[in-house]
């Protein structure tokens, strides 16, 4: 993408005018490939000059969006091979297969389970992002009648597996408006499914033997004006698919090779739930843009959210809520008193667990720079004192008949220093936030 | 069309260290295991060689596990209070390559076992199994200091791989382990500096980097595995690019981060799904993901999750 300012420069006028307020067109050219100034700057510049530096410093990879309005999918556009090296951009899409020849009442069921593929995990939503409807046995229409009630029972983006032109046709045509990505451009269909694409300009995924054939059929499908591309990538084995998953990256961010700059896609195999997650994870950490699994039990999507949540967190950014006294549920004075640090992640997995517990309760939350228990404890970033002076500034006495506060269980250590010098009565809660209902529901009733 | 090429070329392969040693070798082992000796980051068969597949080791104990779920003990309650018996069932039936002995029961605030103790625990895991062993302390350094010296005089020419030194101590476990010929475990806490200063420490009193496997420590699925994911990837590319003091095989101990969290442990919540197949699915999808990032050796505990990155690994290890 980095232009260099020589690169830049070919496409100027050349002429040293002055009028951007730089002395030369080359003086020009390096503030902006620094980004310095804008391209307007140079009221000379020619057409085909704008075109070829738009061009030029577009992103090396596209970003595609599939689906409409609120249920619309982002993917691509990524800017490095390690997420350490600045941080991931657009989550991996997680799709879920229906295959058309379901009957009526699975179908109905197969939706309803995949709309309830969503969970809540650090305070945040976290669910399967598409459905892909898989044509096999039925005619056109009967295609069609399957995307129409997934469309109905469903908001999530679609993807329309199949590579016959008819039956994307068939089923382009109840679901356009939703933007569907269509799937597959092959060597053989190509034109066809170019034209549908285009048409009701909807994005178009294109599956080739090997990235060569790939590269080439980009380059001929963007010629007919249809350039929101996925790129689909399933080698024979799951080793295959990460490598070429591995080499597209590469040649997009090493090497501005914008005939395979586009997001991806990637399917599991196989019959057995271990290895479709297997294979899914790894594509989930090594640059998958969608993923498409089979079956809808949850404790398959977990695992696999649960990765996408990890790895495409900012590691720049510290995840931490804000410091504060928290009324879980209806409090009154009698209420427990937790004491936490502001990780986000510490933070909702104990709040989580409050509430399972249908216990009101207040938490406290210490400013420990977004660390959690151990590592504010390793990192001084928390301790006694700074615990005391918390729960003073929260003016949590004022709302309490009682003098307890429950403290982790890995900080033990606070206790004696927490009774002697602030005066409380501490409990030292369980080390594992899960076992919190029933300390709550067994110990800290017994000893209030 | 024709397509640039995106091969790397790295400076410097990862260490090959070899665990357990066999009678011609000066000790006992049926079997050894080998890792590391990749040119190349996980799994990249285009790009380099990755002449030995990952190691799995199993899990256990020198006292019969308190806080271990129900859904492990339903496979080791017939052993778990016999860690000879509790190793071959790893090795025999669920296809452990190496034994982990962790020694679990020295813990001076648990049931304080004493040297004596541990050294018959390892001295019977020895005798019940043919595969290497990784014999790794309670946590407590003084106490560690006490137990590992004798666990390592007795099992001396075995070339176990014994754990852990840190930044703070390493002085006895290294002196050890370089006069009973065994390899070493060196921990650091999720930082890419102080894993190479633990390694930098260790080789100043003259331990072969080679004889070093890195444990940055290890978080499960969900609960910080992301930090350790990247300190694993951004140590795998500096020992790759010519970092010999990140040019180690790297070690995760999985089983004993996974079987702690909700996700795995509990049957509670229904959205969750079937826990028999969720909680060894939360272990092996750690490893999976752990595998990705670079890891060479992983400690593990499920059955099922065993065998299921066996599987996994076989065909990643395998390409066109
Ligand atoms: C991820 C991680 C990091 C991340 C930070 C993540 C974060 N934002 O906190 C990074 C890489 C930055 C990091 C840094 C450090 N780390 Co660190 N880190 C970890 C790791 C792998 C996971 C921690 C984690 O996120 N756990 C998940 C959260 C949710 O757990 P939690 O906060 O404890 O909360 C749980 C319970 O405590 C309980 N709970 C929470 N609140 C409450 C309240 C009540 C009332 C109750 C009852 C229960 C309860 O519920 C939660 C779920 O069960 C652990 C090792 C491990 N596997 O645990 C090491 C670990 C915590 N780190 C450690 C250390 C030493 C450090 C550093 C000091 C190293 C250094 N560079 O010098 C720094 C400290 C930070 C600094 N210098 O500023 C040590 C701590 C040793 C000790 N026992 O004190 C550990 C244990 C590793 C080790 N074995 O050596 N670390
Ligand atoms: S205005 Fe345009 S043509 Fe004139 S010097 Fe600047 S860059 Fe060159």
């Amino acid at each position: 993408m980095a232009l260099t300012g020589l690169g830049i420069y070919k496409h100027l006028p050349k002429t040293n005018c002055g009028d951007c307020n730089f002395p030369t067109c080359m003086a020009f050219a390096m503030q902006l490939a620094a980004k310095k100034v804008s391209l307007d700057q140079c009221p000379h510049v020619s057409d085909e000059g704008k075109a070829a530096l738009a061009e030029a410093s577009a992103p090396p990879m596209k970003l595609v969006k599939i689906g409409k309005n609120s249920h619309e999918l982002l993917i691509g556009q990524e800017t490095v091979l390690f997420r350490h090296q600045e941080k991931f951009h657009h989550p991996t899409g997680i799709a879920v297969k229906v295959k058309d020849d379901l009957a009526e009442e699975e179908l109905t069921n197969r939706i309803e389970a995949i709309n309830n593929l969503h969970f809540v995990r650090v305070g945040e939503e976290i669910g399967v992002d598409l459905i892909a409807v898989e044509h096999s046995s039925t005619s056109p229409q009967g295609y069609a009648r399957v995307v129409k009630k997934v469309k109905e029972m469903s908001d999530l983006p679609l993807v329309l597996l199949s590579p016959d032109p008819k039956i994307a046709e068939a089923g382009l045509e109840v679901s356009a408006e939703r933007r569907p990505l269509i799937y597959a451009a092959t060597g053989k269909n190509w034109q066809q499914m170019a034209s549908l694409a285009k048409k009701h300009s909807s994005p178009l995924a294109l599956k080739g033997e090997s990235l060569e054939e790939l590269a080439d059929l980009t380059q001929q499908i963007k010629k007919l004006g249809v350039d929101d591309l996925v790129l689909s990538v399933d080698g024979p084995r799951v080793a295959d698919t990460l490598q070429d998953l591995t080499r597209i990256r590469r040649l997009t961010l090493s090497k501005t090779f914008r005939p395979l700059g586009y997001p991806t896609i990637a399917f599991v195999t196989g019959k057995d739930p271990f290895q479709q997650v297997g294979q899914a994870a790894t594509y989930i950490c090594k640059y998958g843009s969608i993923v498409v699994m089979e079956g809808t039990e949850p404790w398959k999507i977990l695992p696999l959210l649960t990765i996408r949540q990890n790895i495409y967190t900012d590691p720049q950014v510290p995840n931490a809520v804000e410091a504060k006294l928290y009324e879980i549920g209806e409090v009154t004075s009698h209420s427990p008193v937790l004491v936490t640090t502001n990780f986000s992640l510490t933070y909702f997995t104990v709040e989580g667990e409050v509430e399972n517990s249908k216990i009101p309760t207040y938490i406290s939350v210490v400013e420990t720079e977004g660390l959690g228990v151990l590592n504010a404890y390793a990192g001084d970033k928390w301790s006694a004192e700074k615990i005391g002076k918390t729960l003073e500034e929260q003016k949590i006495k004022e709302r309490i008949n009682h003098n307890s506060v429950i403290i982790p269980g890995l900080v033990a250590v606070f206790r004696a220093e927490l009774e002697e010098d602030f005066g409380w009565k501490v409990l030292v809660g369980p080390e594992e936030a899960a076992r919190i209902p029933s300390f709550l529901k067994n110990e800290w009733k017994v000893t209030s | 069309m024709l397509i640039p090429e995106v091969r790397q070329k790295w400076a410097n392969p990862i260490n090959t260290i070899t665990i357990g040693a066999t009678p011609e070798e000066g000790g006992t082992r049926t079997r050894t295991v080998t890792v590391g000796g990749s040119t190349t980051l996980p799994f990249l068969h285009f790009e380099g060689k990755i002449p030995h597949r990952p190691a799995l080791a199993m899990e256990v104990q020198d006292i019969t596990p308190k806080d271990w779920p129900e859904i492990l003990g339903e496979h080791f309650s017939d052993v778990w209070d016999d860690p000879g018996r509790w190793a071959k069932k790893c090795v025999d039936q669920l296809g452990a390559d190496l034994v982990c002995l962790r020694l679990a029961g020295c813990d001076p605030d648990g049931e304080n076992k004493s040297p004596d103790e541990a050294a018959v625990a390892v001295k019977s895991v020895l005798e019940a199994v043919g595969v290497p062993l990784i014999v790794w302390g309670c946590g407590d350094n003084d106490k560690d200091n006490e137990v590992l010296p004798q666990c390592s005089e007795i099992s001396a020419g075995e070339r176990s791989l014994f754990g852990s030194i840190t930044e703070d101590n390493y002085k006895t476990l290294v002196a050890l382990c370089k006069a009973d010929g065994h390899k070493l475990i060196a921990e650091s806490p999720v930082d890419i500096n102080i894993a190479k200063q633990v390694n930098v420490l260790a080789t100043d009193l003259g331990l072969d980097p080679k004889d070093i496997v890195i444990y940055p420590t290890s978080g499960a699925l969900g609960y910080g595995m992301e930090y350790v994911y990247s300190i694993m990837e951004r140590g795998r590319i500096a020992g790759l690019d010519g970092d010999t003091m990140w040019a180690m095989p790297i070690l995760c101990d999985i089983g004993k981060e996974v079987w702690k969290v909700k996700e795995a442990v509990s049957d509670e919540i229904a959205e969750w799904g079937d826990q028999s197949q969720r909680g060894p699915l939360w272990e092996a999808t750690t490893a999976y993901v752990y595998l990705l990032a670079g890891a060479d050796i992983l400690i593990m505990r499920h059955p099922k999750a065993v065998s299921e990155v066996k599987k996994y690994l076989e065909k990643l290890i395998e390409s066109k």
